[in-house]
């Protein structure tokens, strides 16, 4: 039988009772929400029975619409109506207004670390938008299972940076949803065709959606993918496929290619309809007849086969191509050494994709599965397994760290404690020491990235352990640990083994940055400009300091015999008190104590110069000294 | 007549019931639901009820009904561990037929 865990007093669940969890691929053209029932992972459909919700959302002063209205509403309100939103998530203004094609929508001038667009309900973010779009889903979910979610495994971009997935979470978190784990979307697809029962074993996931293209190689070890690399275009899709096939229309329409400027976004909207129609014909078939209807006149019938269809996508196949064998090079595999090519997005449908795909490769590539769905599918299963629907030996850990994450030590160097693609959870320790004698507290750094040194990675947090026992450098021991646990919630503590003095710190949430941390990181920026500066007006004081105190040694060396006893001592006592100044953190001080020595040095530097004049002067009339003045 | 608890299983409960920071012992019994007609209750006992016969194993007090008797009498509580996994597990030999993952079950 299976291991109870106590309840409280009249909570005992009900044998079966599942907990409800669900997966979601939050697409940039559509969404999708999938979930387990009765051990099969199914798509949930919306009460009209659509699957795919389009990722578009308008918002106006009194409602937000989501879906198919909100896509309808681009054309009349296209700054207030947003469109492939995930690709503003974690970006900067900077990154977001270079995009291409410009962004129809307003930007908040005053917050350039987290882009906030205009809308009649005020300013919104992406991750707010993304909201929008997982809360109907969220809905959609409830009511078809019947009952509250425990939690979501949303998926991403394998490519997702850390910010990208902090906002990814931060967007489930506003539409109330848990998130049991990001999934990167190829990992989803990989383990809806269940290749994570294999041993081990090299995946391409090639991903043609509607307006992008992701090519990744996975590699599965012991039950966990890790990508080792990624690639694609981000302005290559189905959609490109319409709008060949739809050029080729108006060149053999009787309004003529010319004419395909001056259509309205109305007759725009046919057209690629049109072209969407032929193409989605001829997966079937091998030839398909069609006419398109423009300005109340038909303006072309006729018939295309799947050939010349083919001819259109070639050059687009070809581009996809080059993406999935820059991505092998990367990976450093060749095409041959792939076990499995997965297909997903709706345009893989396509049988040339196919057909291309499968010679590239070598192999039958896999398309059993819906390709829209299988991310959301794979996503679904994973869910099953966090929300503990699943037994120990069927539980898969997919997660592994994007980047190493490690601690900055003395000449600004990064440590590594827990190394990239470190499968989560994880706990890894480490020990420190003082690097100075009698220091009593250290100072930790946590840093995220693959660099050598401090000022090129990430800067994740900052603490301090204090309270350390006054000691000789280097024989305290201070042990760092570093713990990620199942959510990413990386928690680093350090602890000093001879007083158990410990200090910890919760880089929230997950080792990535929130909105917040972004924001932060901006202003800390500022804040560390004017450390650096100080550090610099140190450096140059120290600097200046030695140059005075090397002065004076040499002329003290040299002329020891003007020194009286009266400034002697006067003079060797603000000399050491300069020396000290320079070992210390105060500049204001260093320039102090400069002053004060050369004040000290007055009377003897004056007779120095006396000595030097009346040297120079010596032996020479008065006469003789007008005359070379007047020269 | 007796409902048992392993010493592993009292140990576990104590510390649960301490961390929880009330309740009086672990009530066990059964109810009426299930594929395969009856399922455990496992839940913490915050009083005793008039009807209640109550056991004890280890110094951990275990609290069942007559008709959770009827159906668990001879039972011994087991902690176990299944892989990642850690729980109370009821091994009752009153049990006739169980479905198959034996949260429900027929005596």
């Amino acid at each position: 039988m299976s291991l109870m865990q106590i309840s409280e007093p009249g909570q005992t669940l009900a044998p079966h009772a599942r907990r409800l969890a669900v997966g979601i691929d939050l697409g940039t053209t559509n969404s999708l929400v999938a979930s387990v029932i009765n051990g099969v992972a199914e798509c949930l459909p919306d009460v009209v029975g659509a699957l795919l919700l389009p990722s578009a959302v308008h918002i106006a002063a009194d409602k937000i619409e989501v879906g198919e209205d909100a896509k309808a509403r681009s054309a009349l309100d296209p700054e207030h109506t947003f469109i492939s939103i995930k690709r503003l998530m974690g970006r900067g203004l900077d990154d977001v207004q270079q995009m291409k094609p410009a962004l129809p929508y307003r930007f908040d001038p005053h917050e350039p670390a987290v882009p906030r667009m205009h809308t009649p309900q005020g300013w919104m973010s992406a991750v707010e938008i993304s909201a929008e779009i997982l809360k109907p889903l969220k809905v959609r979910a409830e009511e078809r299972l019947g009952g509250e979610l425990v939690g979501a495994v949303i998926t991403v971009p394998a490519y997702f940076d850390d910010a990208q997935r902090q906002a990814t979470r931060d967007a489930a978190r506003l539409a109330g949803l848990h998130v049991l784990r990001l999934l990167n979307e190829p990992t989803a697809a990989a383990l809806a065709y269940g290749l994570d029962t294999h041993a081990t074993g090299l995946i391409a996931v090639y991903d043609l959606g509607g307006g992008t293209f992701d090519i990744s190689i996975l590699r599965l070890r012991q039950g966990v993918f890790e990508v080792i690399a990624t690639g694609g275009d981000t302005q290559l899709g189905g959609d490109d496929f319409d709008h060949a096939l739809a050029l080729w229309l108006m060149e053999r329409s009787s309004l003529g290619t010319a004419a395909n400027e001056m259509l309205s976004a109305g007759e725009q909207r046919h057209l690629s309809r049109t072209a969407c129609a032929i193409k989605e014909a001829l997966t079937g078939n091998e030839q398909t007849c069609a006419r398109l209807d423009l300005r109340g006149e038909t303006v072309w019938s006729g018939c295309l086969t799947r050939n010349e269809f083919n001819t259109l996508a070639d050059p687009l196949i070809e581009r996809t191509l080059t993406a999935c064998a820059q991505a092998l090079k990367d990976a450093g595999i060749a095409a041959s050494e792939i076990q499995d090519v997965v297909m997903v997005g709706g345009a893989t449908r396509v049988p040339r994709v196919r057909e291309r795909v499968s010679a590239f490769f070598g192999r039958e590539v896999l398309t059993d599965i819906d390709p829209d769905k299988v991310v959301a599918l794979g996503a679904a299963l994973q869910a099953d397994v966090l929300a503990g629907n699943k037994s120990a030996d069927e539980m898969v850990l997919l997660d592994v760290t994007p980047l190493s994450l490690g601690l900055e030590t003395m000449g600004g160097l990064v440590e590594t404690i827990i190394p990239r693609n470190t499968t989560l959870p994880v706990a890894r320790a480490q020990e420190f020491t003082t690097f100075k004698d009698g220091q009593t507290a250290i100072s930790l750094h946590i840093v995220q990235g693959e660099r050598d040194s401090v000022e090129h990675n990430r800067s994740l947090a900052r603490f301090s352990l204090r309270g350390i026992p006054a000691m000789v450098a280097g024989a305290a021991r201070v042990r760092v640990t570093f713990q990620i646990d199942a959510d990413g919630l990386l928690t680093v503590s350090a602890q000093e083994k001879i007083t158990g003095t410990h200090s910890e710190i919760q880089v929230k949430p997950s080792y990535g940055l929130s909105e917040e941390n972004v924001e932060q990181m901006l202003r800390s920026a500022f804040d560390h400009a004017s450390d650096d500066v100080h550090a610099r007006r140190l450096r140059e004081a120290r600097v200046e300091g030695a140059r005075s105190l090397e002065a004076i040694d040499s002329a003290m060396a040299s002329d020891a015999a003007l020194l009286t006893e009266i400034d002697r001592p006067i003079l060797l006592a603000a000399r050491a008190l300069l020396d000290q100044a320079i070992q210390g953190e105060d500049t204001q001080a260093i320039h102090e104590a400069v002053e004060h020595l050369e004040n000290a040095a007055l009377p003897f530097i004056q007779r120095r110069m006396n000595q030097a004049v009346s040297r120079a002067l010596a032996g020479h009339s008065v006469d003789e000294m007008a005359a070379q003045m007047q020269r | 007549m007796s409902i048992t608890l392993s010493e592993k299983a009292a140990n576990y409960v104590r510390d649960y019931l301490s961390r929880r920071g009330k309740g009086v012992g672990l009530r066990v019994g059964v109810k009426t639901s299930g594929c395969s007609g009856l399922s455990y209750v496992l839940e913490y006992a915050d009083e005793f009820k008039p009807e209640d016969i109550i056991f004890e194993s280890f110094g951990v007090k275990v609290v069942t009904d007559p008709k959770g008797l009827l159906h668990l009498d001879g039972s011994e509580l087991d902690l176990v561990r299944e892989g990642l996994n850690l729980g109370l597990k009821f091994n009752n030999p009153n049990v006739k037929d169980a479905c198959g993952c034996g949260e429900s079950f027929t005596v």
